[in-house]
């Protein structure tokens, strides 16, 4: 963030697509390590923490969703619908068999791909909108097999509870606990991203996104590649489920409706197609901006209004500013917050010069 | 990569606790904080934005006559759109600023704090949320439904259908029901009192959205021609409900629908009084403004100057929210007694709401009893039909099949 190497003084490959580019992002990766370990958990509320909690989960999805969407190029509305195959496959492991969380969570993943998989089998025909509307039904047969199945849901209520996760008799039952438990995974999720994504198979992914007559006619088998980004994405999809299944204490289907899948493609999109960090600051302000917002319009509406009148316009006022600032930030950079975030970058590397 | 990718993370952060910074401020020493989750812009804001301000309203009144034993309310609203995440941030949030109780909105949103709510020792509570097994004080000691469950208030639907029958043995009941788990919750209550009474329950499920009904009511009206009907909808369909039996020539004197289709607002939706006529609806809160406490409300806004609020002519959930406010200054007011005119903590506060008894606001509210073990109060119901150009009392506040569900409640509560 703060260093930049002087020209261009790479010699091979391997050092172009090395994740530190110069020896010093070790030490920044070290102090942010540091300060995400060590100091937010230590000096914040719990409040804050509970915030940061909420963002993690939803980073983990949007990672997923954004190897799919926006490496390579398949439109998914279903994304909610695969939380929730993961949500349930790891409930019904945690309560049934009584397995702990390092087991159930990659199993929700592993469900979820494989569920993932087959409302991914139409995209090996069509593209685009009809492929949103293939996937679109897949949301709907998931939630619909989901109520109706007893056997997954547990029951009419068609929620499972559970326990809190347990590691080494240590149990993860408070916000800051939680914290740990979310940030690990979330670490893990962004690695992994990065490192699929500077890989074969993310380089396959894109080529696939950019033209898929020519990934073919260059060896990229299509059929294998499209559906291991669709296993993927409902991987990440999965884990994601879980996780809010183990923050929230309960798998419920009515939390993973068709809007959460819209929420999730919001990020996204904000947040920039295509790339990692993108997916984070798309989390980051689809779950901070309403709470920013609402604590704003509250302490600046009270000098206006008093607080019965403020109640009734807070929250509507707060959609309608919601939805203008998203507009303006794609009005500005049409590629996301991402993208937003180099140019600034790109600006002060030769500042005050412009080029 | 890397890099960025943190510290765009650590700018966010920097820039969230900047901007949270202000709003630390802890509550004066005679100042008691509720938690008010709502929903104004979700799918449900037409409950949401009628509901809500008649929670302040009675909260404002407490306060404009003093308070509660010298305890002035402030309440903290958040809404939540419906949606499960923010209402977790509402909860923390709330504790954060020191609230004794919240009231959770949502059936979603309610099973996921559950787990929360015990092990923060909140007071939470959801008239006409969540799940019936949540009556059972022993399984979810936080949370408080205050008010009818599902199946209560199958059992009264089943009472009052009953008292206009006669009898129930040999007849024909259909249940048309949303095809969600909150719709599905009262079958095995129906299928229960089916078996004793000895009537033929038919159940016919409409898929969300549920604006699209005219299948399952044909077959209703037209094949299965039941003396009566239960429709237990939500949102836009109970308004289609109404609609499509009035099209198909059914009486609607011989539908009953539960809580969530029985406001004012479903009756205009469906073309107004005069197309409703004759429908009964459950209400788990008195309807009307025929109640000294309403009046005092609008002498408070009076005295302020103000007209009364729009909101108070949709009569239902306006004084769905007087209700679930009064039982919660009734509580703090217990809890204070107890604590000898000191403030409570949360776990005072909820062992007040466990002494509410014999509370009724003038008939607002049911003669509920909560206790430890009862947190629903008794699942107590009215029925209002709709007559001329209101909803008139049909039934006073009644409990339909009590020992059915009391041992639904017992065989839920040994299975886990």
């Amino acid at each position: 963030m703060f260093h930049r190497e002087a020209g261009v003084f790479k010699t091979s490959y391997a050092s172009d697509m090395a994740l530190y580019p110069l020896p010093i992002a070790k030490w920044t990766v070290a102090v942010l390590a540091l300060l995400f370990v060590v100091i937010i958990p230590l000096t914040m509320q719990e409040y804050y923490l509970s915030i940061l909690n909420l963002i993690f989960i939803a980073i983990v999805g949007a990672l997923g969703l954004n190897i799919l969407v926006g490496y390579t190029g398949q439109i998914s509305i279903g994304h909610g619908a695969f939380m929730s195959v993961g949500a349930y496959t790891a409930a019904n492991l945690a309560v049934r068999l009584g397995l702990p969380f390092w087991i159930t969570l990659p199993a929700g993943g592993l469900m979820a791909a494989l569920i993932g998989v087959i409302v991914g089998i139409p995209s090996l025909r069509i593209k685009g909108l009809y492929l949103a509307i293939a996937t679109l039904a897949g949301q709907l047969i998931i939630e619909w097999t989901i109520n109706h199945v007893t056997a997954i849901s547990g029951g009419a209520q068609a929620s499972i509870q559970v326990d809190r996760p347990t590691l080494f008799g240590f149990t993860f039952n408070t916000q800051g606990r939680l914290y740990y438990f979310l940030l690990f995974f979330t670490a893990l999720a962004i690695i992994a991203t990065l490192n699929i994504v500077r890989s074969r198979l993310g380089r396959a992914f894109i080529a696939v996104r950019d033209q898929d007559i020519a990934a073919e006619i260059i060896g990229i088998d299509i059929f294998r590649y499209k559906l291991l980004s669709f296993a993927i994405s409902s991987f990440y999809a999965g884990v994601c489920g879980v996780l809010y299944t183990y923050y929230f204490g309960i798998a419920n289907y009515e939390a993973f409706q068709l809007v959460v899948s819209i929420d999730f493609l919001a990020m996204i999109i904000i947040g920039g197609l295509g790339s990692v960090l993108g997916s984070i600051l798309g989390a980051i302000f689809v779950t901070l901006l309403p709470i920013v917002l609402r604590l704003v319009l509250m302490d600046v509406g009270k000098l206006f209004l008093d607080e019965g009148e403020l109640a009734n316009i807070i929250s509507g006022t707060r959609l309608a500013v919601f939805g203008a600032l998203i507009i303006f930030f794609l009005i500005v950079e049409p590629e996301g917050l991402n993208r937003l975030w180099r140019n600034i970058r790109s600006y002060f590397r030769v500042w005050p010069f412009s080029y | 990569m890397v890099r960025f990718v943190k510290s765009g993370l650590a700018a966010a952060v920097a820039t969230a606790a900047l901007a949270f910074g202000s709003g630390g401020a802890f509550a004066q020493s005679k100042e008691v904080v509720f938690g008010f989750q709502c929903d104004r812009t979700g799918p449900t804001a037409l409950v949401g934005t009628v509901l809500c301000p008649g929670y302040h309203d009675y909260i404002d009144l407490v306060n404009s006559k003093g308070g509660v034993e010298g305890f002035k309310i402030k309440v903290i609203e958040v809404d939540n759109e419906y949606k499960v995440p923010p209402a977790m941030e509402a909860h923390e949030r709330f504790k954060k600023e020191g609230a004794v109780l919240e009231g959770l909105y949502g059936t979603p949103q309610t099973a996921a704090l559950n787990k929360k709510l015990e092990e923060d020792k909140m007071l939470g509570t959801s008239p006409g949320f969540g799940t019936a097994d949540a009556a059972d004080g022993k399984k979810y000691p936080y949370t408080f439904p205050i008010a009818a469950t599902y199946w209560s208030q199958a059992g009264a639907a089943l009472e009052f259908v009953k008292e206009k029958l006669g009898t129930l043995k040999g007849k024909k009941i259909a249940y048309i029901f949303y095809d969600n788990p909150a719709g599905k919750e009262p079958l095995p209550i129906l299928e229960a009192i089916a078996k004793q009474e000895g009537f033929e329950l038919r159940t016919f499920a409409v898929p969300a959205p549920g604006v699209e009904m005219g299948a399952q009511v044909l077959d209703i009206t037209s094949r299965f021609k039941p003396d009566f009907v239960v429709a237990h909808l939500f949102g836009r369909s109970p308004s289609v409900a109404i609609k499509e039996f009035k099209g198909k020539g059914f009486p609607l004197s011989k539908v009953i629908s539960f809580v969530w289709g029985s406001s004012e607002a479903d009756i205009i939706a469906a073309g107004g009084y005069g197309v409703a006529q004759g429908y009964n609806t459950l209400q788990f809160a008195g309807v009307g403004k025929d109640f000294p406490v309403l009046k005092d409300i609008v002498a408070m806004y009076k005295a302020q100057g103000k007209p009364a609020p729009k909101e108070m002519d949709s009569t239902v959930y306006y004084n769905r929210g007087v209700m679930t406010a009064a039982l919660h200054v009734e509580a703090l007011r217990n809890a204070i007694k107890a604590n000898g005119g000191k403030a409570p903590t949360s776990e005072q506060v909820k062992d007040g709401m466990e002494h509410v008894k014999g509370f009724t606001l003038d008939g607002l509210v049911p003669p509920m009893t909560i206790t430890p073990a009862d947190h629903e109060g008794g699942g107590w119901c009215e029925v209002y039909t709709v007559k001329g150009n209101a909803l008139v009392k049909a039934k006073d506040w009644y409990q339909g099949y009590r020992s059915i569900i009391e041992k639904q409640l017992a065989s839920t509560a040994s299975k886990s």
